[in-house]
């Protein structure tokens, strides 16, 4: 289990992390997901020991890597570390590379490397190949099986698919995913990107400004975040205020069910797969709102609604099936479909 | 209406298309000729080899005398080459890795040498201690004078090198000095090749440096066999031994490098590194640059502070230096535009059609610039006694000498400034109804303009403190600075040198900050 307790890091006036504590349970694929100068990565660089920390206490696994009693220097925490583009030595062949970290004598080094490259989906006759006669995903690879050749007790990857193709990403998460369960390392993995981060990790911390915005599982972030921005952060939000009542919040969207207890004034997160779209002409239940634009996705049309005379502060999106023929301009009915959340610092 | 918009259309089309064909007939007519020209010096070592007939070859080249001079250049590069790469890589790695204190001053302070030519640093040794002469002086003023060239390119990869790729190697269990030595070191390999290259042909075409430090080279032996004994046949020999060098070197190092590719794989900007906490190490670690600052700049600044002080009013004859300030304006102007000139077709070529041929003509261009200075001035004099009596000795000869040494230089600058400025930018302006040249100014010639002055002006930096090809090429009563320099050194008159150094060294001063700047691209780029 990896332990961060009132970590700070400071350049200067910038605050990199500020009294940040978390725990990434062993065994977890734990992401730090935030916007850029959000201190992520300094987390993972502290993590790491490139970097050490102005205050606080790192272990792993009951061992105090950075403390009262010093700090473990990076090469002796057995924590390995996949940068961003992978860093693969570019004079090294990929076979040197994936041993790097193995003995240069042991008997069985060359048999080990053809094991890991196999594991990561790289036939064994890349080992010749040189770094630059790679793709950026093959690179990928190599920099992930170098980094089980080790066999850390820890697993950092810094943003390790950013500088994928759209759908190589997708393939290469879900690959890393499963050679991380099938080996058994815990992983702390930083990414912006909030699509990867909640189909990733099954530990999800989201930092801001230097602080831990909010942590936990992500469903029950992307669900009931902490906070408005984080809502924001993890996908569209639509905020609601209202009053509640009885276990149902009123709302400019109508009456939306909520675990609450009763207040004069909160505010409740919608997300726009809760919204139900409906033609004005086909019901008469909801609130009313107007087709501002519209954008073809396929399966989907993707309406820009203004419901701004019915009360919400600003224009939303929302996912209707293809065959709906509605157009701008068009008058729809509005309801929620399913229970909403009341944001805990909800003004009362 | 809409028929004047179809004919602009028509002749903007035409325009953008007639900007498509880079490799004009012309640029490429042109770019040959000067490629055939830039081998001259090498058909002529050629032409003297297979004339000279085996009996005269054996007579003038495997003498005692030829053996000697050939143990003392390797002795040369066997100490200068390696110790440089030892100094050079320690210095850069303390001035761009470690919290060492000034550190941006002692970058400066490294390649501040470079202001200084290599015979003046050997003026200042020879004046400061009078008997230190001989191998040991010749490869500490070596040394002192060149290290910059491998200073440069190893700060430079340095700052280039991927952090990431240290820290991974780091969090792989590697302690610091073995992520030194397997993962630092060999990626630096290419710029220390690139930089022990560059001194090792200057340690072969130097002349000045090694005649005040007493030392025999092939380079002091031919202008020795030329001005003193004037013995044509032995000079053009040893100038072909001393060709043979030059191509070994350049093999060795072709042969060294390999193929191998040590740049930073992956698209995106590396990040920036912090420093190496030196602790208590960090004032100690200031004796380095501090005692290769004192000896490469305290010295020779000293000494020449000391000849300019004792020298008094009496050494600024101006009626002397200004012609001698002048004429080496005058020579570096002409040379620099000229030079700029000539390899304006080749850079062109090399960026807008590259091409098989046009790779070999790049080479014909570039290859000169591995030849010493005495060897192309060898080439010049035989060739116009023998072919062109009335171009002997003559300005035309003297700036065709330069453009020769220094083509590859300018070839460089430019097509690096030719780069810059993409064809589409052209194709824009045409599309938009600009006539061709009018495209071309606009665009590529603008962008261009700044990066072709600074390569002119590193010519004609170059031309300033150019020595051995001067004295052997200039017409009579031609006196530059260097000449006026050397004739005074020559005759242990060190006050009187002292002027005509320093100016050098204030015009050099340019070329220091202008190879700084490049350096920081390097790291921005």
């Amino acid at each position: 289990m990896l332990e961060l307790r009132g970590i700070s890091k400071s350049y200067g006036d910038h605050k990199g992390a500020s009294d940040v504590s978390l725990v990434a349970p062993s065994g977890s694929r734990t992401v730090i997901v935030g916007p850029s100068g959000s201190g992520k990565t300094t987390l993972l660089r502290l993590i790491a020991g490139f970097e050490a920390p102005d205050a606080g206490t790192i272990s792993l696994d009951g061992r105090q890597l950075h403390g009262a009693g010093g700090s473990v220097p990076p090469h002796k925490r057995n924590i390995a570390y996949v940068a961003q583009e992978g860093a693969l030595f570019p004079h090294m062949s990929v076979g040197d590379n994936v041993g790097f970290a193995m003995p240069r004598q042991a008997v069985d080094r060359a048999r080990r490397v053809d094991e890991l490259l196999e594991q990561v989906g790289l036939p064994a006759g890349f080992r010749a190949r040189r770094p630059h006669q790679l793709s950026g995903g093959q690179q990928q690879r190599v920099a992930l099986a170098r980094a089980l050749a080790q066999k850390p007790d820890l697993m950092l990857l810094d943003e390790p698919f950013s500088a994928l193709d759209t759908g190589l990403r997708e393939a290469m998460r879900t690959m890393v995913g499963d050679v991380l369960r099938e080996a058994g390392i815990a992983s702390v993995l930083v990414t912006h990107d909030q699509a990867e981060a909640l189909a990733f990790a099954d530990h999800l911390v989201v930092m801001r400004d230097g602080l831990v915005a909010d942590a936990g599982p992500p469903q029950r972030l992307y669900e009931r975040p902490a906070d408005v921005e984080t809502a924001r952060f993890l996908g569209e939000a639509i905020v609601l205020p209202s009053a509640i009542v009885g276990g149902v919040a009123r709302t400019a969207l109508g009456d939306v069910p909520v675990r609450h207890e009763d207040v004069a004034r909160a505010d409740v997160l919608v997300r726009p797969e809760q919204v139900v779209v409906a033609a004005q002409s086909e019901s008469s239940m909801g609130a009313l709102g107007r087709i501002l634009h519209r954008s073809y996705r396929g399966a989907q049309w993707r309406l820009e609604i203004d419901c701004r005379d019915g009360g919400v502060a600003e224009p939303f999106c929302v996912d209707v099936p293809a065959g709906l023929d509605l157009k701008p301009g068009d008058l729809v009915r509005l309801s929620v479909a399913n229970e909403a959340h009341v944001f805990p610092d909800s003004p009362t | 209406m809409a028929v004047s918009v179809d004919l602009g259309a028509t002749k903007a089309a035409k325009n953008a298309r007639s900007l498509g064909s880079s490799g004009h007939p012309l640029i490429l007519g042109a770019a040959a000729l000067t490629g055939l020209l830039s081998l001259l010096p090498l058909g002529f070592v050629v032409y003297i080899a297979a004339t000279s007939g085996w009996g005269t070859i054996a007579d003038l080249v495997f003498r005692p005398k030829v053996g000697g001079l050939l143990v003392n250049t390797l002795m040369l590069l066997v100490l200068v080459l390696p110790l440089s790469v030892l100094l050079a890589v320690a210095l850069a790695w303390l001035i761009e890795r470690t919290d060492i204190p000034f550190a941006k001053f002692w970058s400066w302070m490294v390649i501040a040498p470079l202001a200084l030519p290599a015979f003046v640093h050997s003026y200042a040794w020879n004046a400061f201690m009078p008997r230190f002469h001989g191998l040991g002086a010749a490869v500490l003023v070596s040394i002192l004078a060149y290290l910059p060239f491998l200073y440069l390119p190893v700060a430079a990869q340095l700052r280039r090198l991927d952090p990431a790729q240290e820290e991974t190697a780091q969090s792989m269990g590697k302690r610091p000095i073995e992520v030194f030595f397997l993962v630092v070191l060999p990626q630096l390999r290419l710029a220390i090749l690139g930089g022990a290259l560059l001194i090792g042909l200057h340690l072969l075409a130097e002349y000045g440096l090694f005649v005040l430090t007493r030392f025999d080279t092939f380079a002091t032996a031919i202008v020795d066999q030329f001005q003193s004994v004037y013995s044509g046949p032995s000079a053009n020999l040893l100038g072909g031994v001393l060709v043979l060098l030059c191509l070994g070197l350049l093999g060795l190092e072709n042969l060294v490098r390999g193929s191998e590719r040590y740049a930073r794989v992956g698209a995106g900007a590396a990040r920036r590194r912090g420093r190496v906490a030196l602790g208590r190490w960090r004032c100690p670690a200031l004796l380095l640059p501090l005692i290769f600052a004192a000896l490469s700049l305290a010295v020779p600044v000293l000494t020449l502070g000391r000849w300019l002080w004792s020298g008094g009013a009496e050494i600024w004859r101006f009626d002397f230096i200004l012609p001698a300030l002048g004429q080496t304006a005058v020579l570096a102007l002409a040379g620099a535009v000229l030079t700029t000139l000539a390899a304006v077709p080749m850079a062109w070529l090399a960026v807008r059609a590259p091409g098989r041929v046009q790779r070999t003509l790049e080479a014909c261009h570039s290859y000169v610039g591995a030849l010493p200075g005495v060897i192309i001035a060898l080439a010049l004099v035989t060739i116009t006694v023998q072919v062109a009596l009335p171009l002997y000795q003559t300005l035309a000869t003297l700036i065709f000498a330069y453009v020769l040494m220094f083509l590859p230089r300018a070839l460089v600058g430019l097509r690096t400034s030719i780069a810059q400025a993409p064809v589409e930018l052209e194709r824009a302006a045409a599309s938009l109804g600009r006539p061709p040249v009018s495209a071309i100014w606009h665009t590529t010639i603008r962008l261009a303009a700044p990066g072709a002055m600074a390569s002119a002006a590193l010519v004609a930096l170059g031309i300033t403190t150019e020595l051995t090809g001067t004295l052997m090429l200039a017409p009579n009563g031609t006196r530059t600075l260097a000449m006026r320099f050397w004739s005074y050194t020559s005759e242990l008159d060190f006050a009187s040198a002292a002027p005509y150094a320093l100016l050098m060294i204030v015009l050099s001063i340019p070329l220091v900050i202008m190879l700084h700047m490049q350096s920081d691209r390097v790291e921005q780029a």
